[in-house]
């Protein structure tokens, strides 16, 4: 049986637990990860409501916008996982074509990020305007540098895939990215809805 | 056949396979549909606090989809996922203890 799943993954490891330490260790990470976002999105909820002075989420929040962006999240999910089975299935010119795919996308909700941001600045919304601003740009910051080291992990692995460092039988180093890239997706879709969605809805607030 | 370490943990870890990329294009279409459904129920003034639990139910369905697809826990070894859901139970401890010392629920 043992035989047979490594056959199938190639990921058979001496270790007491069976499984990759560091796959165990990415796992671990995620898990303690979703600990300090979930600190943060507590803290954004418990403030909500509470500022005396403007702006207010409904001021500023353009819901169409962070769609798109959240779209283009999703996406980039759905070609990093095709980056993956590229790889595995060993074209490595799919998988680099994926990789940057997922790159680009990234870079681009990045970008969504930073236009909202500055829209909310020059509607006066800084860090210190209010215990919104406060919790909002925490959280969302703290994302979109999650998001940022995730786009740098990407695109050191698709250049290094040039000089020869990736190739189907260490998969596993994409495997790691892959799931941090998945585990920034599934944050923002926490974030899009108890933040945004929730935060300007009026029959909530 | 000896047992060997671990040989537990990989029977569990046994599965049939990565998904296709067909699987992955669909997981995404879904994705996107259930956030078209976000944003469109969104609009529904009349839904006043009933949107809560139908937002809640459908982020954490696409929260689902992209861990077991994408991240492979339906695939993968049940350790991952013991690890992962941990972690999840424990921040859903950590929100809540939160909400609780704010008195969010009086």
């Amino acid at each position: 049986m043992a035989e047979a799943t490594a056959a199938i993954h190639g990921e058979h490891e001496e270790t007491s637990t069976g499984l990759n330490n560091r796959k165990l260790l990415m796992w671990a990470f995620l898990g303690s990860d979703c600990m300090f976002f979930a600190s943060l999105i507590a803290t954004y909820v418990v403030y909500q409501g509470k500022s005396l002075k403007g702006p207010f989420p409904e001021d500023v929040f353009s819901i169409p916008i962070t769609s798109v962006s959240t779209f283009v999240l999703l996406m980039s999910s759905m070609s990093m996982v095709l980056a993956y089975a590229a790889l595995r299935q060993g074209s490595v010119k799919s998988f680099r074509i994926w990789i940057f795919s997922t790159a680009i996308l990234g870079m681009t909700f990045l970008g969504f990020q930073v236009f909202e941001f500055r829209d909310f600045v020059h509607e006066g919304l800084t860090l210190k305007t209010n215990l919104f601003g406060t919790t909002f740009f925490t959280l969302t910051g703290f994302h979109g540098a999650h998001v940022t080291l995730g786009v740098i992990w990407l695109l050191s692995l698709g250049f290094h895939s040039f000089k020869g460092g990736i190739t189907p039988d260490n998969h596993l180093d994409v495997d790691l990215a892959a799931l941090y890239w998945h585990f920034v997706d599934v944050v923002w879709i926490i974030i899009f809805t108890v933040v945004y969605l929730f935060g300007v809805f009026p029959g909530i607030n | 056949m000896a047992q060997e370490p671990g040989t537990e943990a990989q029977g569990a870890a046994v599965h049939t396979g990565h998904p296709t990329p067909f699987t992955y294009f669909k997981v995404a279409m879904i994705l996107s549909a259930i956030t078209a459904v976000e944003v469109g129920i969104f609009y529904i003034e009349d839904l006043g606090k009933w949107i809560i639990p139908i937002l809640v139910v459908l982020s954490a369905a696409k929260f689902a989809l992209v861990a077991m697809f994408y991240m492979h826990l339906r695939y993968d070894s049940r350790i991952f996922t013991g690890m992962f859901v941990g972690g999840i139970t424990l921040a859903i401890s950590v929100t809540l203890a939160i909400l609780g010392l704010f008195q969010f629920f009086v």
